[in-house]
């Protein structure tokens, strides 16, 4: 037990590591793009230093977090050892290894292609080699989730599975599936020509491949948020899970159908025609339903903790709640970013609606309410929770770290309106720099500013974030630190349906839906013809 | 207190049949509410043609600029034989060929855009004109502006480390005022603007 206590601290803190100079990363952005003065005025850095922050946020943070998260459940629910826990050190060494691998080059200036890799752009090949290290190093971690999924239930054959560990298994098989997309891009397309074997590519494949990850790798990320939301939140809260079984069937909801409503990316793209973009626009209505469910289920969880601690009347539950427990906080506060983000998302899906803010700011917003607002709060408030568990010392103190959620609320909410305002007069989204002197512009200066004033927020509390962690590392050990106990149900579950407590069904569904939704999209570009584009050589372009 | 739900007496504190009762009569509300967003959608896409751009077109990257419609003489504002507008640009790393295009208000136009590089997407001023612009393809997207005047439109995805300075201009004048101009006038008469 206490070597898997050192493999999910190892992870949380590589992760967390790499959290803190991404967000001065984005800070930096946020001033190059404002009118305010700027130290290192140099737009191609600032091409470098988004794929950093990018690639960063988008793939090493969250992959170690989750990886790091999904051990310390598969252990305290499941209460056993875990199973081959050598592979996931090793697992652990790829994905760092890797990560280091892909920002090397990028730091050099010499794979400025974003995150979102954009061929015939062609970066340096260690970046792509450096991204696959990372996802071959994740698929150890999905691999033993399903060894140890599968071994609990072997042994305790009729039993629900814990709601923690079914929950975090669906995340894990849905990492499975939808890196497929990205992977298959970057190991058919982009590494052959990186590497000299081939000198064009088919844009459209490629980002139609990317749009099968680019989706759901969201609900890759909101999966554990989600997990503390039913599973974690209602012991803090001093209450019990409204229902058990919903949360399960949201679960399965995200894995079968946040993969198949990727091309919602490309409704502005010319490779498809409309009535693909539109069947994926009515599947991603669909993926809005299990978010709904849960903010229903929450509700009332919290409902329930808070008349038992003896809140009355319409609203007095509200006040009796402990809003000095981060956990119960945090879930707040992420409810509250999910609104106007839910809200953009819809706007975002709605087919023709896309049309207005397409790659403007609008979406950089949307996606920081989600991710950064939504997803990165409740993680911080694992953090928090796991952090006693993992050290063995207490958190110093809870206080500071209610304090620091906050300062997160605010500095999302005030960076990411402005940019919401923004996309809607015309800014378009990733430009190092704009020309105020143009009155259209300048116009939108004061939003930028405001913009800001939001990210100095954010990089105050991602540094007190780390400083809370830290300092309580330090702090002699605890007598005595309770262990994770997850929720209990209402109406705790003496057996469930077997379909919501396996996922044989539920994969051939999903892996019908993908054969419907992309099998289209993806084989007609072996009947086109000419459209193959020559490679494009970022560092060719360099030497220029 | 925050002990008080966690013992065993704390089961059915509300009866499982409420808990699922009001968990599926939610469900049916949002299903509704999802269920009328989607028609809005489909009404909208329907009766006001507001569909994403549907023709998938190929073209060579590499020979469009010897042959075909993208040559340079053939690039800007055109009236096609049956009167039609057609507005075709070339977007490149990191301009827009022409730099900038008269067209007729309340017109109907067909813009036709293709790139012989990296992938770039264009939108027009603060309208809903948006579109992707992918090396190996065609866009072809129709537009009608109402209102005369200067639309800025920027490249507005990340095409290389010259991306934010990639812009063009397009100008829609009076339609009475377009008709006058002769092809020629089409490039000076913007140039002025």
């Amino acid at each position: 037990m206490e070597r898997s206590r050192l493999l999910s601290l190892a992870h949380l803190w590589a992760a967390f590591l790499c959290f803190l100079p991404a967000t001065g990363l984005g800070l930096w952005q946020l001033l190059m793009r404002s009118p305010l003065p700027v130290p290192v005025d140099d737009p191609n850095a600032y091409y470098a230093s988004l794929t950093a922050h990018g690639s960063i946020m988008a793939y090493v943070f969250p992959t170690l977090f989750i990886m790091g998260f999904g051990y310390a459940i598969a252990v305290s629910a499941l209460g056993r050892p875990l199973r081959g826990e050598n592979w996931a050190w090793a697992g652990f060494v790829l994905c760092v290894v890797g990560s280091l691998m892909a920002l090397a080059p990028i730091a050099g200036g010499r794979s400025s292609i974003l995150y979102t890799f954009y061929p015939p752009m062609v970066g340096n090949v260690w970046y792509y080699l450096g991204v696959a290290v990372v996802i071959i190093g994740s698929y150890f971690w999905v691999a033993l989730m399903l060894i140890n999924f599968a071994a609990w239930k072997r042994e305790n054959p009729g039993k629900p599975v814990p709601l923690a560990m079914f929950a975090i298994t669906t995340c894990a098989l849905l990492w499975g599936w939808t890196a497929l997309g990205a992977t298959s891009e970057v190991v058919f397309q982009i590494l052959p020509v990186s590497l000299g074997w081939r000198h064009t590519i088919d844009a459209g494949l490629a980002r139609t491949l990317f749009s099968m990850t680019l989706h759901a790798i969201v609900y890759f990320w909101l999966i554990p948020a989600y997990v503390a939301f039913y599973t974690l939140m209602p012991q803090a809260a001093g209450g019990r899970l409204y229902s058990d079984t919903m949360g399960r069937i949201a679960f399965v909801l995200f894995l079968v159908f946040s993969i198949p409503v990727g091309m919602h990316h490309l409704f502005m793209d010319p490779e498809h025609g409309s009535g693909f973009k539109f069947v994926h626009s009515l599947l991603t209505f669909i993926v809005a339903l299990p978010t709904l469910l849960t903010v229903f289920t929450i509700t009332a969880t919290l409902e329930i903790a808070g008349r038992a601690r003896g809140g009355k009347g319409l609203l007095g539950w509200i006040r009796a709640l402990p809003w000095n427990e981060p956990m119960v906080l945090s879930v707040a506060l992420a409810l509250l970013l999910l609104a106007p983000g839910g809200f953009g998302g819809l706007i975002n899906m709605s087919y023709a609606m896309n049309a207005m803010i397409h790659n403007t700011s609008w979406v950089t917003a949307h996606f920081h309410l989600i991710f950064g607002g939504v997803v990165v709060i409740m993680y911080m408030a694992i953090g928090y929770e796991l952090w006693p568990r993992l050290t063995g010392r207490p958190l110093i103190t809870k206080r500071a770290a209610c304090v620091q959620l906050w300062l997160w609320f605010w500095g999302m909410l005030i960076m990411t309106v402005p940019w919401h305002i923004a996309g809607l007069m015309g800014q378009p989204r990733r430009y190092a720099i704009f020309d105020y002197t143009d009155p259209g512009v300048a116009k939108m200066a004061w939003l930028d500013i405001l913009s800001v004033v939001g990210g100095v927020i954010l990089v105050c509390s991602a540094a007190l974030f780390f400083y809370v962690l830290a300092r309580s590392s330090l702090a002699s050990a605890a007598e005595s630190i309770s262990p994770i106990r997850y929720a209990l149900a209402v109406n705790p579950p003496a057996r469930v349906h077997p379909l919501l407590n396996g996922f044989m069904f539920w994969n051939v569904l999903l892996l019908a839906l993908v054969l419907i939704t992309y099998g289209y999209p993806v084989g007609q570009f072996f009947f086109l013809h000419n459209q193959d584009a020559p490679e494009h050589s970022l560092t060719r372009e360099m030497k220029r | 207190m925050a002990e008080l739900l966690n013992n065993e007496g704390a089961s059915g504190l509300i009866p499982e049949e409420t808990v699922e009762r009001t968990e599926r009569r939610w469900l049916f509300a949002m299903a509704t509410v999802l269920g009328l967003m989607l028609a809005v959608v489909v009404f909208t896409g329907v009766t006001q043609m507001m569909n994403p751009l549907s023709d998938v077109e190929t073209i060579n990257p590499a020979t469009l600029h010897l042959q075909g419609e993208f040559v340079e003489s053939n690039l800007g504002t055109a009236v096609e034989t049956d009167g039609s507008i057609t507005l075709r640009f070339l977007a490149e790393q990191y301009t827009f060929v022409p730099q900038c295009a008269v067209v007729p208000a309340g017109t109907l136009i067909r813009f036709r855009l293709t790139s012989p590089d990296v992938t770039h997407g264009f939108f027009v001023g603060t309208t809903n004109t948006n579109a992707m612009v992918v090396p190996g393809y065609v866009t072809n997207v129709m537009a009608r502006f109402e209102h005369p005047g200067t639309y800025t439109m920027p490249c507005d995805e990340f095409c290389g480390f010259g991306h934010h300075a990639m812009a063009a201009s397009v100008v829609v004048v009076p339609k009475e005022q377009f008709t006058k101009l002769r092809p020629e006038e089409r490039i000076t008469t913007c140039g002025a603007q």
